[in-house]
């Protein structure tokens, strides 16, 4: 029989709920758990909070939650954890580890940290374009927070030969740490396009965790699957080929059916006949899908085009702030009384000269969503929340927003609902800008630690 | 028979930067011709009025049933400039279910949710 390897989901965002990642560890027969932890302003943010709060490590502020929970677990059974929850301080997460490692009593487990992939000192010395509109990068000089470089699978990879039980990483393309085990397991060449086709397009449906096991599907009447309250994270069991079968752990909610697999095979993907990674392009219109039996897909014949030379950077400046709140309205005439209550906000911003890029006011239950895109005979709502919103280059022009809605408590219009005391009703805004640098310029960085 | 989409197919929207993908996946293969035919990136756009200021890219995968649509300019500036409530776009999906399209009265069979 041919070999087979067992990889898991850990997590598809920060956010993300940690009793299935220890239900995988534990139950999931894994040779990998793997951790998906960043989104696109993840590194920034931390950036921005590591100037302002010194206490503040640098990694994904759940570590110690994940870590706990699926450590134990991961020891027993000899499963090895591939995570990207170092974010702008892998060795300090790997330190962190290591010493969880040692409070289990744990000495001598190898961990690694994947460093290498933050830029912001030269990324205008490597790049002269943003990708999105033209323009030089150099016009981002004075509101730059962050640039990092998605890294490949291939740290990883040496990494793991180096024996790392544990590797945690800065910023790397999020299919390559799922794809990393494959490459290391089955000894594939980085260069092997075909095999690294196939590989990142399973790493890609692994990449979303519950998203391809029942999450973000269920629609009651239509798609329904068992037990949306119990998801399990999903599990590729990987051939030497890369070919693999998507299931998850027996007992959860959720399916993985022929529908989970094609709405996440294409989640986020652009042209699905080159989708660009570190790794490699792959194509996924030759893919070939099969329901293999009760929560099993069999996803085979993914191809893949030799990588790029480049390399992806995300440039992450400070581009101001937004102000937004809402208040509310119910019951017979909800939806005039919400149209003065706009139209005196409107007017309001004049009085107070609200400098704006951008003043959007909407009827959250009408049209808050999809905009001009929503129904016009649609019927009027039983209640509305008149929620705005506004983009500004200051704090204190974005602070107007909440200032006004405030004066609507007592100087505004019958029946008006509001909520007090309320939160902070200003944002900071990082705009994410991309671009391309060149391969070789970029070194990742590998350390070790043992507990 | 006229019908809205959602009886004919599933969808799932995604972000990149101002970017949104919406995947169109017909609930069966019988069905995908009279999707492909009927929902064009022309016609998509259109019916995002006002929220996609962009071009309207198609990708039919004819083998698996499937359409992805790449729409510029979508997600209000980019997810962390955008005013819109939902600014990851999660829920712009939902709206092409709205969508009408001729089907053949035989293929009924192959609809979902005609109660």
């Amino acid at each position: 029989m041919a070999r087979v390897i067992r990889i898991g989901s850990g997590s598809a965002w920060w956010g993300d709920r940690v009793e299935p990642a220890a239900l995988n560890a534990e139950r999931g027969d894994l040779d990998y758990l793997c951790f998906e932890t960043m989104a696109e302003a993840t590194v920034s943010a931390a950036q921005v909070r590591a100037r302002r709060d010194p206490t503040f490590p640098g990694y994904d502020t759940y570590l110690d939650d994940r870590m706990k929970a699926v450590l134990p677990a991961c020891l027993r059974r000899g499963t090895r954890i591939v995570s990207n929850q170092g974010w702008i301080n892998p060795e300090g997460a790997a330190a962190r580890i290591a010493h969880l490692l040692r409070d289990l009593g744990r000495r001598g487990v190898k961990v690694a940290a994947v460093g290498g992939s933050i830029i912001t000192d030269r990324v205008l010395e490597l790049t002269d374009t943003i990708m999105e509109n033209g323009q030089p990068t150099a016009t981002l000089a004075p509101t730059l927070i962050s640039a990092e470089a998605y890294l490949g699978a291939e740290p990883i990879v040496e990494a793991l030969k180096a024996g790392a039980r544990i590797v945690v990483t800065g910023r790397v393309a999020d299919p390559s740490i799922f794809m990393a085990p494959m490459m290391y397991e089955f000894g594939w060449d980085p260069l092997d396009h075909r095999r690294l086709g196939q590989g990142n397009g399973i790493g890609h449906l692994l990449e979303c965790g519950a998203q391809v096991t029942g999450g973000y599907f269920s629609d009651p009447g239509f798609k329904d699957v068992p037990e949306p309250w119990n998801f399990g994270f999903p599990i590729a069991e990987v051939e030497e080929d890369g070919s693999a079968v998507i299931t998850k752990v027996s007992g959860t909610g959720g399916a993985v059916d022929l529908m989970t697999v094609k709405e996440q095979l294409l989640y986020e993907v652009h042209d699905p006949g080159n989708y660009i990674t570190p790794d490699v392009v792959v194509d996924f219109t030759t893919t070939r899908l099969e329901q293999v039996g009760p929560d099993r897909v069999r996803v085979a014949n993914i191809s893949g085009k030799p990588r790029t030379p480049t390399l992806k950077v995300s440039i992450s400046c400070a581009e101001g702030f937004i102000g937004e709140d809402m208040f509310f309205y119910a019951g017979p005439g909800a939806l005039r009384r919400a149209q003065l209550a706009k139209r005196i906000l409107e007017e309001r911003f004049k009085i107070v000269n609200l400098r704006a890029e951008e003043v959007r006011i909407d009827f959250l239950g009408m049209n808050a969503i999809h905009g001009g895109a929503t129904p016009k005979d649609w019927p009027e709502p039983y209640e509305i929340a008149v929620r705005v919103a506004a983009r500004t280059r200051t704090r204190e022009e974005a602070i107007k927003v909440g200032r006004e809605v405030d004066g609507m408590a007592v100087s505004g219009i019958a029946h008006t609902g509001k909520r007090v005391p309320h939160q902070d009703r200003t944002r900071e805004i990082i705009g994410v800008w991309s671009a391309l640098v060149p391969r070789d310029r970029i070194k990742p960085t590998i350390t070790y630690l043992e507990s | 028979m006229r019908v809205k989409l959602q009886h004919v197919a599933h969808a799932r929207s995604g972000d990149k930067g101002d970017t949104a993908n919406i995947v169109v996946v017909a609930y069966a293969p019988e069905l995908y011709p009279f999707l492909k035919e009927q929902l064009t990136a022309e016609r998509l756009k259109t019916f995002y009025q006002g929220v996609i200021t962009g071009e309207v890219e198609r990708y039919p995968i004819d083998g698996l049933a499937v359409m992805n649509f790449v729409a510029h300019g979508a997600l209000g500036g980019g997810v962390s400039r955008s005013l819109c409530l939902d600014n990851y776009g999660k829920a712009l999906s939902a709206a092409i279910l709205g969508f009408e399209l001729e089907i053949p009265d035989a293929l009924r069979s192959h609809l979902r949710g005609m109660a």
